[in-house]
């Protein structure tokens, strides 16, 4: 171990460096791949056109998610370009010696929940895939970031990617978190503070008692969403939680590559005296569950609060007027009570477990609403099975809901799953932008127990209201 | 993917000054479902560039043929979102070379660069002057000296430097791209995987 302190940070991004370029970029190896039919194809033409060859296949792993349906996925798909795509990906798998779980694979689901719940994430990689939500690994102690095509066409050839070492950032929130104050409402709280850029050109870590207190699945909620105030990850030190959700996961290490691999994740961690380029400290009491009112995740605020100034967030009036504008809010109004349409949980931000235990926590012996649309969507089957074997699927049948199969679905609105132009949305995703959840619909983000709460009243409400006391 | 080598531009430019440009505004996701490099174009920009039933939006800066140019100019934090290359592709396909703002996204930037598109980090002030010299005159032209790392508002002759490291620089000015560079280190590369824990 080094003398000078360091980050947790610099250990995993320093001992995967294969050569520093002078006045460029590292020569970065990466442990694991991970692929989708969106973002590959064009590579593996690449590939093809220069007559090359994938040089670790067994660190590639496929998966379709972002455009399959999810009803019937025992049938064809219908829309013929998806069809091509999740077939390219199949083929393309084949064709290298790319494990691929497709669509129908027991294993199937979207890339960040799949890649954690198989024990292929672990504590210190470096891990890439074509998806700016690759951040959620970081949550394991992991360096994990989005790449472009172009990327993913050097890492299928050589393993690496040429990239500059981002400045370190560490946001340390302490405290207890208050009744109905989920991970979804830290992460949203910090990047209303931060903006939507406020940690561009950073690597974040996340510290604190907040963060220490909390499950692998609310980590991840977490890292998640880093990319959402313009960092390209977050991490947090793996410890006991870590390790006691990877263990025994299909592909961890077992026997005496465990004890070996645990011996060194033991000591990722951030030393004593070592120092970020920036820090924040946030108080966990000054959090409340958070909704969005704007067009960027950094437009959200308390849920109980009314929409703040163009001047209060430090945006141009223009172009804070066409947000509210395409929103159909107005500076000052107050959220609570604002009509919902449809109501989305699902994701990689949230459709784990802990997301649906959440969700029935609230609708547990209630009714839909009746004019609310409720997308119900597990991030695997994995996470489909626990909800039917939990006794979830029962509560959600009850209550007037029903449960659809995994994938990205209105997460980005690239299959069928898509919220019609104007109609309101309280989404568990990541993202506000115009027109990600289908042309011209609005999207509020928030935390699954938000979404619950407006599925049973069909306003944006405060789910503290609808919480059983604990005894 | 070769791409053209960039050295000097000089051309007009088109105005968008709109902060947080995120990826889903340059290609929504319905446009992303294409196996090939191939149209993008067409798509850049579609929401905002047509209506729901196709018909072009009459104030939407690229419907405007006042406005032209491979110079794509836009407000601060700009290329937010997601990692899609389908972004770059689709301002590469449609014609630009080249995008100014006073703030980039990191994966966008890098996603550009790595596809033959320069984009250039002004100061607000400076990004203040080149809006106001194109509302000022639409055919007012813009000179971007990669070599120099300088860009020029040219009716004015006022001037900032931009910054970018070395190695790409030598890649962009060259058509070079990264794999070029990775093949030729594949034994080191090698051998680093054989220390790998994982
Ligand atoms: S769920 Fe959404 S954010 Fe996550 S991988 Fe799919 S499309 Fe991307």
């Amino acid at each position: 171990m080094s003398k000078t302190p360091s980050t947790l940070f610099d250990k995993v991004w320093d001992s995967h460096v294969v050569r520093k370029i002078d006045d460029g970029p590292d020569v970065f190896f990466i442990d694991r791949h991970f692929i989708h039919e969106v973002t590959s194809p064009v590579a593996f033409l690449g590939l093809e056109g220069r007559g090359l060859k994938v040089m670790f296949p067994e660190k590639t792993f496929a998966t379709a998610d972002h455009n399959t349906p999810t009803i019937n996925q025992h049938l064809p798909v219908q829309d013929p370009l998806s069809a091509n795509q999740l077939k390219a990906l199949e083929r393309n798998s084949a064709k290298y010696g790319i494990s691929h779980w497709g669509l129908g694979n027991p294993k199937n689901g979207i890339v960040h929940v799949v890649g954690p719940e198989n024990g292929i994430t672990l504590p210190g990689m470096t891990i890439v895939c074509g998806d700016s939500h690759t951040s959620t690994h970081g949550a394991f102690g992991a360096i994990a970031f989005g790449i472009g095509t172009s990327e993913v066409e050097m890492v299928l050839t050589s393993q690496c990617i040429m990239q500059p070492k981002p400045k370190k950032m560490r946001i340390i929130v302490n405290g207890k978190l208050g009744k109905g104050i989920t991970p979804k409402d830290v992460v949203l709280y910090i990047i209303s503070k931060l903006t939507a850029a406020g940690a561009t050109g950073y690597f974040v870590e996340y510290a604190g008692e907040v963060f220490e207190n909390m499950s692998m699945e609310g980590r991840m909620t977490v890292c998640n969403m880093s990319i959402e105030m313009g960092a390209r990850g977050g991490m947090v030190a793996p410890d006991e939680t870590t390790f006691n959700y990877i263990k025994g996961k299909d592909k961890a290490p077992k026997g005496e590559a465990w004890d070996k691999a645990l011996a060194y994740w033991k000591t990722l961690k951030t030393d004593a005296g070592a120092t970020f380029d920036k820090e924040y400290n946030f108080d966990a009491a000054d959090i409340e569950p958070m909704i969005t009112y704007g067009t960027n995740p950094g437009m959200g605020m308390g849920i109980t609060k009314h929409i703040p100034t163009a001047k209060a967030i430090g945006s141009s009036q223009a172009t804070y007027d066409k947000s509210l504008n395409y929103m159909g809010f107005h500076e000052d109004d107050e959220m609570l009570g604002k009509k919902v349409d449809y109501v989305f949980i699902g994701s990689c931000t949230n459709g784990r477990i802990e997301d649906f235990r959440a969700f029935a926590s609230i609708i547990k012996g209630k009714k839909k609403a009746e004019h609310v649309t409720a997308w119900i969507v597990p991030g695997s089957h994995i996470v489909e099975q626990q909800i039917k074997d939990e006794g979830i699927l029962d509560i959600l049948l009850e209550a007037g809901f029903q449960l659809r199969q995994p994938g990205c679905s209105a997460c980005l609105a690239m299959n069928d799953d898509k919220i019609p132009a104007g109609k309101y949305a309280v989404s568990t995703s990541n993202r506000n932008f115009e027109g990600r959840q289908g042309p011209g619909a609005r999207t509020m983000l928030a935390s699954p127990l938000v979404a619950a709460a407006a599925a049973i009243t069909g306003v944006v409400t405060d789910p503290r209201e609808l919480m059983v006391e604990e005894l | 993917m070769a791409y053209d080598k960039f050295t000097v531009l000089r051309s007009t430019a088109v105005p968008l000054p709109i902060e947080n440009v995120d990826t889903d505004q340059i290609i929504p996701a319905r446009f992303l479902k294409a196996t090939e490099r191939k149209g993008f174009g067409d798509n850049l920009f579609r929401d905002w560039r047509y209506n729901g039933d196709d018909t072009p939006k009459k104030d939407f800066v690229l419907n405007n043929p006042i406005y032209s140019g491979k110079i794509l100019v836009g407000g601060k934090n700009f290329g937010s979102g997601s990692s899609r290359e389908h972004a770059a592709w689709a301002i590469y396909d449609y014609g630009f070379r080249c995008v100014v703002s006073s703030f980039f996204a990191d994966i966008f930037k890098g996603n550009s660069m790595n596809i033959g598109i320069l984009p250039v980090t002004v100061s607000e002030a400076f990004l203040d002057k080149i809006f106001k010299s194109i509302e000022a005159n639409p055919k007012a032209e813009f000179e971007v000296n990669l070599g120099e790392q300088k860009i020029t508002i040219l009716a004015t002759g006022e001037s900032e430097s931009f910054d970018i490291n070395g190695y790409k620089k030598h890649n962009l000015m060259n058509g070079y791209d990264d794999i070029d560079y990775l093949q030729a280190m594949k034994e080191n590369i090698k051998s680093f995987a054989e220390q790998s824990l994982y």
